[in-house]
């Protein structure tokens, strides 16, 4: 039962660890060299076997499956959702340094693509001859066993959940692992999400036209689309009583949210954007800031002309003439589906910790309905709030704000 | 062109999962989008799909949709001048 | 203490709004079944038509639940929707990969997740609140009622829509209730062993799992 808490005596919710691996690096530090030297991390298709392997570059994280494997010291055959999942906790628990056996602890974790990697290559082979094709391929299919799998990881045996509303997944699993940390449900939990590359998401976008044969550019008048991507981005979120008694970092709060429903079409934004903004304006409310309080907003920004155009009306219509600096992320990483909320996540933290933004790159020219210019360059300031906008097929929209401590 | 036009009308309801029409109920110049049968981007794609799959007719560029979707007659005129020999 | 106002369930092809059965036709398999509901319904709304299984059996679901406009007088933002199932959209999936055979389907790839059914819903009934998906494997009362609960906390959300919606080949089960802060309709506590009894009550089986779902 919820306790219903008093504001008073609420917990405040503090992101103690990260953990992210993605195209540009398979660490925080890594993540911060290749902001730094503005190194993309799209490219050709390297990894996975598809026919698209020479046409549409993607942001694929630099390790096979076999590499990731030895790295992590796991059992052979895990999904690549499941070992870059394990890689991103692993390493935000380790940063965080709480003891998640002392504490009532969860693990929230978001997937969209599950185990399909290793799935979709037992069908070609099952469809063709029932006979053939690995069980083992397809044990580890469902969302829900990625999340089992990275919990096992970590010896979190409390709460578990899965949550899959696509690409803003795992900004609402943090949404809730927050939620349940402030009602006094839990002490710790790890939220975040994995994805990774599978020929049915390369194709499936590919169905939609919606893939840009070049690498992406994010609010650029001549965008064309977007880049997929992979990756895994997992947060710490514990309570004031832990981070007190085992004397934690707080590298941010979590100081706002909000989730909406844009209600215009299964997967279009529409136009106007009424639902990010409904979602930016709600997130501002619960926080108690005001746009003037923004110092970053880390964009969905997929780089489509959908999305762009409506979140970018949003924005504008939101924040007015005074636009905080803005960028969007996915210039380096690509669209990393139900991780992108999560790696974001850690990105907007990142920008806490090290008091910079992060650069948009390869922008040309402002979209001419708009005329926002995103941050160009790495760029030290004072940041004390950043926002983070992610929109997911469903019409359903999150924004989080993070506030250092 | 009559024959290819009839063809589409069944291929059309087919692909996009129109079960509650048959193919007299599509007119020859009846918009396809917005008004008349109330098509949708996602529609259009599949549109696209259908003429490369049945047609071996490519379109490149989904803003050209709306103009050669248009009617199940401008997609007839659009096979016709497009369709490989 | 919130309280569940109404609900709604279709399972082996009949279709319940609160206690009363309102349509059913145990003939039809589940494809035919969707369109004999939706035709029993009286329903004006050709989109149906595109939509995958999931989508169709949350709309019926949700058209029969909002039948007497029960929400009608709130206000778009005010009304949540929190959903969960155990196949996410596997259903669908599994058609896609079919379809990539000879070319991907983007009409089948759109419903490739399993928030489009939520969507559809808000789409339908322009509900424009929070909205959450959770794959847990079986509907768990205490789960959802704990998180409702939380979403009802906000000042600005007045009502929510929460439930089951799950489906894999011919197997399915969907359960749809509303959560108000006022008490009417049901007027049910909403207490995880009121929903544990009300999901059970079309039922009958000991942990809300159907025997017939594959696993």
């Amino acid at each position: 039962m919820l306790t219903n808490r008093p504001d008073t005596l609420k917990s405040r919710v503090h992101v103690a660890g990260v953990g992210v691996i993605s195209a540009i690096g398979v660490s925080v530090n890594e993540t911060l060299q290749a902001f730094q030297h503005y190194r993309s991390g799209i490219g050709p298709i390297n990894f996975l076997n598809t026919a698209h392997q020479h046409s549409l570059p993607v942001g694929e994280v630099k390790l096979s499956n076999d590499q990731l494997e030895k790295k992590l010291g796991v059992k052979p055959n895990l999904t690549r959702t499941a070992l870059l999942g394990i890689h991103a906790a692993r390493q935000a628990v380790a940063h965080a340094r709480v003891k998640i056996s002392n504490w009532r602890s969860g693990l929230i974790s978001a997937t969209t693509v599950g185990g399909m990697d290793k799935t979709e290559n037992f069908f070609s082979e099952f469809l063709q001859d029932t006979q053939r094709g690995n069980l083992h391929d397809v044990v580890n299919h469902e969302c829900g066993k990625s999340t089992m799998l990275i919990a096992d990881d970590l010896g979190i045996h409390g709460f578990l959940s899965t949550v899959n509303t696509a690409c803003s997944s795992s900004v609402n699993a943090i949404m809730l692992g927050a939620r349940l940390i402030t009602q006094g449900m839990l002490d710790v939990v790890v939220a975040g999400g994995s994805d990774a590359l599978t020929k049915f998401t390369l194709n499936g976008f590919n169905s939609l036209m919606i893939l840009d044969g070049e690498p992406c550019r994010p609010f650029d008048a001549t965008r064309n689309g977007l880049n997929l991507g992979e990756g895994a981005g997992f947060v710490v979120l514990v309570s004031d009583r832990v981070h007190e008694q085992e004397s934690l970092d707080s590298l941010a709060l979590v100081s706002g949210f909000a989730n909406t429903n844009d209600a215009f079409h299964q997967t279009a934004s529409s136009p106007d954007g009424r639902g990010p903004y409904s979602a930016m304006e709600q997130a501002l409310k619960t926080s108690g800031l005001t746009t003037a309080d923004i110092h970053y907003i880390n964009l969905h920004g997929t780089g489509t002309l959908n999305n762009d155009l409506s979140e970018g009306t949003a924005v504008k219509r939101l924040f007015g003439e005074h636009l905080p600096a803005l960028s969007s992320t996915k210039a380096f990483t690509g669209h990393t589906l139900g991780a992108s909320g999560g790696i974001e996540a850690v990105f907007s933290v990142m920008s806490l910790m090290h008091q910079s933004v992060w650069p948009n790159l390869r922008f040309a020219e402002a979209m001419p309905e708009l005329g926002i210019v995103p941050q160009k360059t790495v760029e030290q300031m004072s940041v004390k709030n950043v926002m983070s906008n992610s929109f997911g097929f469903g019409g359903n929209c999150s924004s989080i704000i993070l506030s250092k401590a | 062109m009559e024959q290819l036009m009839a063809d589409l009308k069944k291929q059309i309801i087919e692909a996009l999962n129109l079960k509650h029409l048959k193919p007299e109920d599509i007119g020859d110049d009846q918009p396809l989008f917005v008004e008349g049968l109330g098509l949708d981007s996602i529609d259009a794609l599949e549109l696209i799909v259908l003429l490369q799959q049945k047609y071996k007719v490519k379109l490149a560029n989904p803003q050209d949709g709306p103009t050669i979707f248009k009617s199940v007659k401008t997609m007839a005129e659009f096979i016709r001048a497009n369709q490989p020999a | 203490m919130n309280f569940i106002t109404a609900s709604s369930a279709i399972r082996e092809q009949r279709v319940f709004q609160n206690h009363h059965e309102i349509f059913r036709d145990t003939q039809l398999v589940l494809d035919d079944f969707l369109l004999a509901t939706y035709q029993a319904l009286a329903i004006d709304y050709p989109k149906f038509y595109k939509m995958d299984r999931s989508s169709q059996l949350g709309f019926l679901a949700s058209e029969v639940l909002l039948r007497e406009n029960i929400i009608q007088s709130y206000s778009h933002e005010s009304v949540a929707l929190v959903l969960a199932n155990a196949h996410a959209s596997l259903d669908t999936d599994l058609r896609f990969y079919e379809s990539m055979k000879s070319a991907a389907s983007p009409a089948l790839f759109v419903y490739t997740l399993p928030n489009i059914v939520a969507g559809e819903i808000s789409i339908r009934n322009r509900i424009k609140g929070e909205n959450a998906f959770f794959v847990t494997p079986a509907f768990e009362p205490h789960t959802m009622s704990l998180y409702v609960d939380t979403v009802l906390e906000k000042p600005q959300t007045q009502a929510c829509i929460a439930g089951w919606i799950d489906v894999l080949h011919g197997h399915y089960d969907v359960f749809l209730y509303l959560v108000e802060k006022e008490k009417r309709g049901l007027s049910l506590d909403h207490k995880p062993e009121e929903l544990t009894t009300l999901y059970q009550q079309y039922y009958g089986t000991v942990d809300g799992r159907s025997e017939k779902t594959d696993h």
